[in-house]
């Protein structure tokens, strides 16, 4: 029998929850790092044995962990971040010019073929490759050089570049997401980048129809239609169908359309969900009730998902990197709040328990599929 | 041999059990303790001082013999008695920092520890 293993990040270390394909009984595992923030650990397509976790503490900075066995033993790799030729500035959020600086990983992407090369957002905003295994990082520093660079600006945040997509049927493309900047693309395998923010709207700056400028949540995208894009933005979701080059708005009937996270059904590629948080000043579910909204017509029409979720006195919220689907029958999401839970749906989103209640407040949650 | 003592999360980034022992070739400075016990423990590379830099994290500070060097220059000698192993070099994690900290502010320094800043706490010193 298949089995899952999920991969969470909190605030004081890591947790790997594993169970076979019923996906009924857990077993715990954590916390490995304990203490320390975990903003995220994930696992090569390539090999499902190595994981990558990005490891930090405002005291000592950022680590980075690799395990070649599932996570029952890591080994600190290779932590030296170092922004390619001169940083220059990016604006602070006075609008002043403001030295580019590294602070911590966000997120880390293994490739889809190569075990040994993983991607690395981090922020201050820019995007590194390892191709040894993490050992040595290199910035792909046409991003961060594109034109836009001097005029990006943080979210509330920190400017952090939280969302890679690499595309499974181009080798060359890969997109990212960086608050408060936007989306971008490259189709050259990192070299050169361009914006992909045209549709999206952003009250809240000073032009809203901005080619950069806007606070991106999370993007998803289903492996199976590379060119379709699920994007949560600060308010609004959005959709592309064009890889990017436009998008439309597709937040329909949701109750609001604040949150962080955003991803697809594994088997279903018109089948998205979101997780509704009040306001950007208020980060906890509308109404005190933790719910999951799903659309099975790929945006506009979206019903609720409770059963088994709290609904009342719910003040927690869901991080935009923490939720994730398994590629089980039926398709499994998971996701992590604030407040330490991990619940899962076996059933694509019908019905849901807590695999656990207590943990540290979570970053981050990644689902592997194993054979 | 000089002895070093890290904080806890060092101590368990390096699978150090309790002081860390260094042979120190030439001077004991800052700078010539911290590359030995970056050569002998290179998972600490950026946890203490920035790799490119050089400089001391803001949130960690060096004591040693009652006294707060953290902001002595790297090439200054240390202490004859750290020098020698009698006593040991603190590398600590100030109390300070962290957005949950940041809020409490800073604590007092321990009465043992002397010196201007003093938000360290030092590890069991032996």
């Amino acid at each position: 029998m298949r089995s899952v293993r999920v991969l969470v990040g909190t605030r004081k270390g890591a947790f790997i929850l594993t169970a076979d394909g019923k996906r009924e009984k857990w077993e715990v595992s954590g916390p490995h790092f304990g203490g320390w923030e975990l903003y995220h650990v994930k696992g090569s397509p390539a090999d499902p044995n190595r994981l990558f976790a990005s490891q930090s503490t405002g005291w000592h900075g950022q680590l980075i962990q690799r395990s070649n066995d599932g996570g029952k033993t890591w080994e600190p790799v290779g932590n030296n971040f170092v922004y390619d030729g001169v940083p220059g500035t990016h604006q602070w959020y006075d609008g002043t010019p403001h030295p580019w600086e590294f602070k911590r990983v966000w997120h880390l992407e293994p490739s889809l073929t190569d075990p040994d090369t993983v991607y690395a957002g981090v922020e201050d905003a820019a995007l590194f490759r390892s191709t040894d295994g993490a050992q040595t990082w290199q910035e792909l520093a046409g991003l961060r050089g594109h034109g836009s660079g001097p005029h990006w600006q943080p979210g509330a945040g920190g400017m952090c570049l939280h969302t890679i997509i690499l595309d499974p049927s181009d080798s060359q493309r890969i997109y990212i997401a960086i608050s408060a900047a936007g989306a971008f693309r490259t189709d050259d395998g990192g070299q050169t980048w361009r914006p992909i923010n045209r549709g999206l709207f952003s009250k809240y700056i000073p032009d809203p129809t901005a080619e950069v400028g806007h606070c991106v949540h999370h993007v998803a995208m289903h492996p199976a239609r590379p060119g379709v894009l699920f994007m949560q933005k600060h308010w609004d979701v959005m959709r592309s169908d064009d890889a990017g080059d436009t998008w439309q708005k597709i937040s329909g009937n949701l109750p609001v359309d604040f949150g962080f996270v955003i991803d697809v059904h594994a088997h279903e590629p018109e089948t998205i969900y979101v997780v509704p948080i009040k306001s950007d000043s208020e980060h906890y579910p509308p109404e005190g009730k933790l719910r999951v909204y799903r659309s099975r017509t790929g945006g506009h029409e979206w019903e609720p998902l409770t059963a088994g979720l709290p609904q009342s006195d719910c003040y927690v919220n869901v991080l935009r990197d923490a939720m994730a689907v398994d590629s089980l029958d039926a398709c499994g999401v998971y996701f992590g709040t604030t407040g330490g839970q991990v619940y899962a749906s076996a059933d694509a989103g019908d019905h849901w328990a807590p695999i656990v209640r207590d943990l540290p407040a979570v970053l981050s949650v990644e689902v592997q599929t194993l054979p | 041999m000089i002895r070093v003592a890290l904080p806890a999360h060092l101590r368990t980034l390096a699978r150090a059990a309790g002081e860390v022992q260094l042979e120190v070739a030439g001077p004991a400075t800052q700078r010539s303790v911290l590359d030995a016990l970056e050569a002998c423990y290179p998972m600490l590379r950026g946890t203490i001082r920035d790799q490119v830099t050089g400089q001391r994290r803001p949130f960690v500070r060096f004591f040693a013999c009652e006294e707060d060097l953290s902001h002595q220059p790297p090439d200054a000698p240390l202490p004859a008695a750290v020098a020698s192993g009698a006593e040991p070099f603190l590398i600590v994690g100030a109390i300070a920092g962290g957005r949950a900290l940041a809020r409490a502010g800073p604590l007092a320094p321990p009465s043992r520890l002397k010196g201007g800043c003093g938000q360290g706490w030092p590890p069991h010193k032996k």
